[in-house]
């Protein structure tokens, strides 16, 4: 019995240890009165309305839906692309090559957006939205590319040889039969780097410079002080996020028939 | 009557490892060609190469005069029916049935209609709109064979079909296979390593081994007259054992001496004789070692005594009084001695 007490305990402490913060956070951001501090005198809406009336922030989360979903897009189709023709055809060397595409996992996003920061400085390219998806697809693609290859077995080989068999050709083999029965991996790979894209912030921070994307803004934003506006930003932020992981969840964890 | 499919003197090397040595073969249409081995000797390549999944190193496949070698699997008259089935598990019945219509353009409505006509032959009209997880092995059997027939190839290529299924459903697919092979008229090459299996649905047997064919014809000759050492053992049981061909035209061996007509006198043969071809008689005395009660007879393995080596194969009928250990009189029917090639 006393164990039980203090193993719920320590379970809860832990637990409050993790969710305080964004307790507090999401808390004071319905704050009446003009900081987020104690007293807490709400609820209010008065600071989500202020977030939606800065078009500076509204931007900025327009402009972060639009890097999320086109720069998980295409890291999902080039991690499927990527996937099959590792599992499907005999390359020399593969497992050192599979070795290299799945390596950007492991270096940290700073090194990554100063590479490309130098390496688009290089070719003249300027820093945009576009460069920063670009980072995205880099940080996302191996990512994308190990949950896909994962799924990718030879029984489904020969299910595609069936299809050729019957008269596909190889685009049809990809679109009608092995993204299809791949569908819940490329959909997880999908919703997986929209999260990471999502509250991204060192790549877009050094790939950007006028249209930025939310994360970017929110500390411009913190530049300036505190004040529950920030509470109400980073809530939304983080409300997203929970929502993608949850359907990333449900689709990677649910139960399949076979 | 010139062949549906011609292979002409096929070899397939993996590395250093040659698994088809020169194999040719005719395959006439609306034939059922049953490919006959144990794992290792090619039986299975050859049909890869026949549905253009694999190029031969050498040889060249003819099919309806066609030189089909280097043509992909989907340009080719031919169809494939998987060991595992390999349906499209993201498809329903009718849709994985389709397919092959879908991809060479035939309307919906059309394409849909004749699924579920070949549906309906293989006896699953009710699955139409169930997914193949659904479904049971035999079932999902049944739709790999609607799937591939419903494009009408010139040569049903099957992989082990029935290999997947228990004992019961096997051999109850089995006649469906035959029932439907008839029906239809397409030429069916079936690779298997159940000799029974092969017996019972091919009308033509090819018994390969270590990527060559070993022999080739209609069940009953194959069995009845088996042209090497190895179709005979593999195809059936039998007593083999060695003998001397002799001027006077007769065979001589451990168990007595046979009539040898068109046998070289002078040279060393092996004889082989089924079990049901040895009956009680006053010829050879033996002792009883084994007597296995198998139903509608007794299989019986019993060591002559004149040749205490030699382990003769016995099928007698359900009633004789056989006992282990007894001494017993056996007879072979001379007319049913098989001469083999080594």
């Amino acid at each position: 019995m006393m164990a039980r007490i203090v193993s719920t305990l320590y379970a809860a402490a832990i637990y409050a240890f993790i969710f305080l913060p964004v307790a507090v956070l999401v808390l004071f951001s319905f704050q009446g009165t003009l900081f987020p501090i104690p007293p807490f005198n709400g609820p209010s809406l008065r600071w989500y309305g202020a977030v939606l009336n800065d078009a500076r922030l509204t931007d900025g989360l327009l402009n972060s839906v639009l890097v999320a979903v086109t720069s998980s897009a295409l890291a999902t189709l080039l991690g499927f692309l990527s996937a099959w023709g590792f599992a499907r055809y005999y390359l020399p060397a593969s497992a050192v090559l599979r070795g290299f595409i799945t390596l950007p996992l492991t270096v940290s996003y700073l090194i990554i957006g100063m590479g490309l920061l130098i390496f688009f400085n290089w070719i003249g390219m300027p820093k945009s939205l576009t460069a920063a998806g670009i980072g995205h697809v880099v940080i996302n693609l191996p990512l994308c590319f190990a949950i896909i290859y994962s799924q990718m077995g030879d029984h489904q080989a020969n299910i595609e040889r069936a299809a050729r068999d019957l008269g596909a050709r190889e685009w049809q083999v990809l679109t009608l039969v092995t993204a299809p029965m791949l569908w819940p991996a490329l959909f997880a790979s999908f919703f997986l780097s929209m999260t990471f894209s999502w509250d991204e912030f060192v790549i877009s921070f050094l790939l950007t410079r006028f249209d930025t994307t939310l994360p970017v803004e929110i500390w411009n934003l913190l530049r300036a002080g505190l004040n529950p506006k920030t509470n109400a930003v980073g809530s939304l932020v983080f409300g997203v996020s929970i929502l993608l992981a949850i359907v990333f969840e449900l689709v990677a964890f649910r139960k399949r028939p076979r | 009557m010139t062949a549906l499919v011609s292979v002409d003197s096929i070899s397939q090397s993996f590395g250093q490892v040659q698994v088809l040595d020169a194999v040719s073969l005719a395959i006439q249409p609306g034939s059922y060609t049953v490919l006959l081995g144990p794992s290792g000797s090619g039986k299975t390549t050859l049909l890869s190469i026949l549905g253009g999944f694999l190029q031969p190193t050498q040889g060249r496949v003819l099919i309806k005069g066609e030189d089909c070698t280097a043509m992909a699997p989907a340009r080719r008259p031919t169809a494939t029916v998987f060991q595992d089935y390999a349906l499209f598990p993201h498809m329903s019945v009718g849709s994985n049935v389709a397919f092959g219509l879908r991809m060479r353009g035939v309307a919906k409505r059309e394409r849909l209609g004749k699924a579920q006509d070949m549906l309906r032959i293989v006896g699953l009209d009710q699955a139409f709109d169930k997914k193949p997880h659904q479904l049971s092995g035999g079932q999902r059997q049944r739709v790999a064979l609607a799937r591939a027939l419903v494009v009408q190839p010139a040569v049903l290529l099957l992989d082990e079909p029935l290999g997947a299924l228990d004992l019961k459903l096997r051999r109850q697919m089995q006649d469906e296979l035959k029932a439907i092979q008839k029906r239809i008229g397409t030429a069916f090459v079936h690779v298997t390593h159940d000799q029974e299996e092969a017996m019972a649905l091919a009308d033509h047997i090819v018994v390969m081994n270590h990527g060559r064919i070993e022999d080739e014809g209609p069940a009953e000759r194959v069995y009845a007259r088996p042209a090497t050492r190895f179709a005979a053992t593999f195809m059936g049981e039998s007593t083999i054992v060695p003998g001397r061909v002799e001027a006077d035209g007769q065979v001589r061996t451990a168990l007595g001496l046979f009539p040898a007509s068109g046998q070289v006198p002078g040279t060393e043969v092996h004889v082989a004789i089924r079990p049901e071809h040895v009956r009680v008689g006053p010829a050879i005395p033996a002792t009883v070692k084994d007597v296995v009660y198998q139903g509608s007879f007794k299989r019986v393995t019993a060591t002559p005594t004149a040749a205490p080596d030699i382990q003769l194969l016995a099928r007698l009928p359900a009633g004789e009084p056989v006992q282990e250990g007894a001494e017993i009189s056996l007879r072979v029917d001379p007319g049913e001695i098989i001469f083999l090639k080594d």
